[in-house]
């Protein structure tokens, strides 16, 4: 796997080729890890290597330093064929304090590099780390690693010195050394973080220098010192050709919703209120203002939600995004969109629950709130897009959904997409799929009727401002056809048919189920998210290892593609792995009446690939 | 196509739903009066639009021929909100109650008026909860007996025009069901003015709280217990206008004698377009019985309204970037090409 040489440019070091790296920063809260991780991400995707991102840091903005909770971590794949997940296992783990390493060895891999701040592993760190005994100056507890000591602490002040830095802005460029150093270690091209440097201090031309100047001195600590005797390259991937941008899954979503209001020649609202993780698209989409999209942050989430549902009256493109806790506060409001039957997207970006929960770190258990969590019988559709750049393609799904069966739709992402990063293939305008929207206008001599539906059981979305087309709609039930309120029992009993009929034939709308791997056979794996990434690396490497098994990732959750349940039936067992207590299970036993089995995991974190290869194995094994 | 506007009168608003709401509601009133204001507003019926929240007065939109929103409870100004910044040309209308607006809805009631949208929010001030049959609201006086306190309540009540002018409202008024030409007035004002206009309106639940407001609107009670207020004018009221109000030293209102050394030039005068809402919330703690309530026009001040300013941003955005081009946004940053 390794081929050698030896170049003189490299000051007589070895240099070895490698196809995939597993690369982690950790430090505290304030050590600048996730800026480290992102500028090495960045290069690493502009030199063309596949790239998959883990950002893990702590719902504190500033834990007490040195803390074990403080701990902030970027964790980073990058490879020279195509990888779905930021890796199980670390190859490279730099470690700039003691409650770092404390917190992140146990996943560097035996024999893996370490690469630790030795400055900052003094008595006080390390007893705010729990360790009674330095784990530098313990034969021990680091055996097995290839361990290397920095004093990056210093090297840095050295580095700038003379810049006239105090001590305090001289010690917050050490992320920079320590991204200098593993730049030369990986042989990547500093070039961009250069310029991303120059570009993000141009009013602080010394603290530029000074990072400049941490960065160098990083590398060039790697290049001269003998404690590294060799360095790796990791080729570029073989990805489909075309332009390419690192994209995240909050990204992805800004950018699709801009899309959507292109391709439906309409203005975008939208409402929100801050909450991680889903914040970033607030951000993202407030800069986008020329785009004509407006962003309203409202007072509170009931807010943003009512606000939605105002938006879509008034003929916009009507969207609200927040997590489990704001999702909550939205139920009601989220009927109304219902009954009003209005056109509009809710997106979760879940988090860790129940109530506040892990504010920062991933789950996928907010299913069963986005498919029951409301009174009365709300049916909605649901989709769920499966990696960060399917983002792009499944907001502007869900509001294909919406337009044209007059409908909220709701899109459940989850923190590890949305903070996780990958490399995008720029799409072809020309390829996207239109979303196409009538409104009505007065017809002379007929009344309009606002609950007149049409083949898909959809009502017209007359606007307000049209001439001759005034009415009412609210949260009452209403008659059919003409909208006036109604509370007779054939009506509401005809009303909610009609609302469930709807919904159900969205799937007549969507593409059917497909399968990775044999059309029946053993087992088939059914996931669905964000957890595609490692679900779809450990199918595939039991095919490469020749075994029976098969891979069915579910974007619309509800209603289901109609091949499912037939799907379902082609094999012996099914294995559904959710990063929840078995909220998708729960669906499809009761749908399909399948015997699916879990598995399921709610640690904040994704799967790791190795942990599902061996429950599809003991199915597999269970199963002969 | 002719540019001229139909000529509209009442009963092009009336809607063709039967009205429920009990006989002799104060409710009536209030739509009645409404009927006749939007004619005389030059504006398009298609681009009015009334949008509620829950209780009695939120039924509204439902009597009303112009496009309508029959919320949830106390959401009605975020639905507004976001109507008015899709579109910011329609007319729109909040039609809430003392429940729906201060009690469960309040957090949106006060961030719609500090944000000053550009909506005209009528609030029915009923000082019971009706729907629900009669339970005290947060405009309730102390020891009411209600059906959910029947030993009086113990809650201290709120006024609704001084959460409004605590909230930096532009314009705050007040005007009673009954007293139909004050409330045409006082309803054309609110709709002239840019902004959000507040407007409270004292309506009698002759059902589970009949009388609240007979000091304010019977005509031998009214002249002794109400002051209507006129712009640059003294502040004078009594059955013979006999009385004014005094502001003491202590800045504190007092009711005077008019003649006996004191006249008119001794009282206060009104002056709505005050920079400082400090009149307004004076005018606004004056209560019966200790003084004669203020009708009209408390404030009336310009500030920039919320929906414009949204829509400004996006049209200087346009201006300086140029519209939003996909192609760009896509490969802005770092981009690299895959052969």
């Amino acid at each position: 796997m390794a081929s050698t040489e030896v170049s003189p440019k490299t000051n007589g070091k070895s240099f070895e080729s490698v196809e995939t790296v597993v690369l982690r920063f950790c430090g505290d809260s304030g050590d600048g890890m996730q800026l480290a991780g992102t500028q090495f991400t960045n290069v690493s995707a502009a030199f063309g290597n596949d790239v998959s991102t883990l950002p893990d840091f702590p719902a504190e903005i500033r834990a007490p330093a040195g803390s074990l909770s403080g701990v902030s971590g970027f964790q980073l794949c990058f490879s020279s064929h195509d990888i779905y997940t930021p890796g199980d296992q670390v190859d490279t783990l730099v470690a700039m304090n003691p409650a770092a390493l404390k917190t992140n060895i146990a996943d560097l891999k035996r024999g893996g590099t370490l690469i630790i701040n030795e400055d900052a592993f003094d008595k006080s760190n390390c007893g705010k780390a729990g360790y009674d005994v330095n784990p530098l100056d313990d034969s021990e507890a680091l055996a097995g690693y290839r361990v290397h000591r920095v004093p990056m602490t210093r090297l840095t002040r050295d580095s700038v010195e003379g810049l006239g830095l105090s001590q305090r802005e001289a010690d917050r460029c050490k992320n920079f050394f320590a991204l200098g150093l593993v730049y030369w270690l990986y042989d990547r091209d500093p070039t961009a973080t250069r310029e991303w440097v120059t570009s993000k201090f141009a009013q602080k031309p010394n603290v530029a220098d000074a990072n400049l100047k941490a960065l160098q001195g990083g590398s060039n600590y790697g290049f001269s010192t003998e404690s590294f005797t060799v360095h790796y390259a990791v080729s570029p991937a073989k990805l489909p050709p075309g332009r390419y941008r690192k994209i995240t899954g909050n990204e992805a979503i800004a950018f699709g919703l801009a899309t959507a209001s292109k391709l439906a020649k309409k203005p975008l609202l939208y409402c929100g209120y801050p909450i991680t993780p889903a914040s970033d698209i607030l951000h993202e989409l407030s800069r986008l203002k020329n785009f004509d999209v407006r962003t309203f942050q409202a007072e509170d989430e009931i807010a943003s939600m009512a606000a939605a549902v105002g938006a879509a009256f008034a003929g916009s493109l009507a969207v609200t995004a927040s997590s489990g806790p704001g999702i909550c506060l939205k139920g009601e409001a989220l009927g109304l969109g219902c009954i009003t039957e209005l056109p509009m997207v809710v997106i979760n970006v879940q988090r860790g629950g129940p109530s506040t929960g892990l504010p920062t770190k991933t789950e996928q258990s907010d299913l069963l709130q986005a498919m029951f969590g409301r009174n009365g019988e709300c049916p909605l559709p649901v989709v769920a897009p499966a990696t960060p750049g399917d983002c792009f393609v499944m907001i502007q799904e869900a509001f294909r959904i919406a337009v044209n069966f007059m409908t909220p739709v709701i899109l459940l992402s989850d923190g590890y997409i949305a903070n996780g990063a990958e490399p995008w293939k720029i799409p072809d305008l020309d390829e996207l799929k239109p979303i196409t929207i009538e409104h009505p206008t007065a017809i002379e001599g007929e009344p309009f009727h606002p609950y007149q539906r049409d083949q898909k059981l959809a009502r017209p979305w007359a606007v307000p401002g049209t001439p001759g087309l005034e009415h009412r709609v609210g949260g009452l039930e209403k008659a059919d056809v003409t909208g006036h309120v109604e509370y007779s029992p054939a009506n509401h009993q005809h009303m909610t048919e009609v609302r469930a009929a709807k919904v159900n034939g969205v799937a007549n709308f969507i593409p059917q189920q497909e399968v990775d791997g044999p059309e029946s056979g053993k087992l088939l794996v059914v996931s669905w998210g964000g957890t595609y990434g490692s679900v779809c690396s450990a199918v595939r490497q039991c095919h490469r290892d020749g075994k029976s098994v098969a891979h069915a990732h579910l974007r619309y959750l509800n209603p289901f593609p109609s091949n499912l349940g037939d799907l379902l039936r082609n094999y012996e067992r099914v294995l559904v792995p959710e990063l929840n207590d078995g909220q998708l299970r729960l669906l499809l036993r009761s749908q399909f009446l399948v015997d699916a089995q879990g598995y399921n995991k709610v640690q904040g974190k994704p799967f790791l690939i190795g942990e599902l290869i061996n429950q599809i194995d003991s199915m597999l094994e269970d199963n002969s | 196509m002719s540019m001229e506007l139909p000529v509209l009168t009442a009963k092009d608003f009336a809607s063709d739903q039967e009205i429920r709401w009990c006989p002799r509601c104060g409710d009536y009133s209030i739509l009645a009066q409404m009927k006749k204001v939007l004619p005389t507003l030059g504006i398009p019926k298609e681009r009015f639009v009334f949008v509620s929240g829950i209780g009695c007065s939120s039924r509204f939109p439902y009597y009303m021929n112009t496009y309508g929103f029959h919320g949830i409870h106390g959401r009605a100004p975020a639905i507004a909100t976001a109507v008015k910044l899709a579109q910011p040309d329609l007319s729109v209308w909040v039609i809430t109650g003392d429940g729906d607006a201060l009690s469960i809805g309040g957090n949106h009631l006060i961030h719609a008026i500090r944000r000053n949208v550009d909506l005209n929010i009528i609030l029915f001030n009923n000082r019971i909860y009706g729907l629900t049959k009669g339970q005290y609201s947060p405009t309730s006086p102390l020891g009411a007996r209600t059906k959910s306190s029947p030993l009086g309540s113990v809650d201290n009540p709120l006024s609704p025009l001084c959460v409004a002018i605590g909230s930096e409202a532009t314009f705050v008024a007040r005007s009673v069901d009954v007293d139909i030409k004050h409330l045409m007035s006082v309803l054309q004002r609110a709709a002239a003015h840019k902004g959000t206009s507040f407007v409270e309106v004292y309506q009698d639940c002759n059902v589970f709280n009949s009388g609240a407001f007979y000091y304010a609107s019977k005509k031998d009670q009214k002249p002794q217990n109400t002051v209507y207020l006129e712009h640059g004018k003294p502040l004078i009221f009594g059955p013979n206008n006999e009385k004014g109000i005094r502001v003491s030293e202590m800045s504190r209102p007092e009711v005077v004698e008019l003649g006996s050394g004191i006249s008119e030039d001794d009282l206060l005068f009104h002056d709505e377009k005050a920079a400082e809402p400090s009149l307004a919330f004076l005018l606004a703690r004056m209560r019966y019985p200790d003084f004669p309530e203020p009708m009209g026009v408390f404030r009336d001040v310009d500030r920039p309204v919320y929906d414009q300013g949204v829509r400004d941003q996006v049209q200087q955005a346009i201006a300086d970037q140029g519209p939003g081009d996909l192609e760009k946004l896509f490969n802005s940053g770092d981009t690299w090409t895959v052969e």
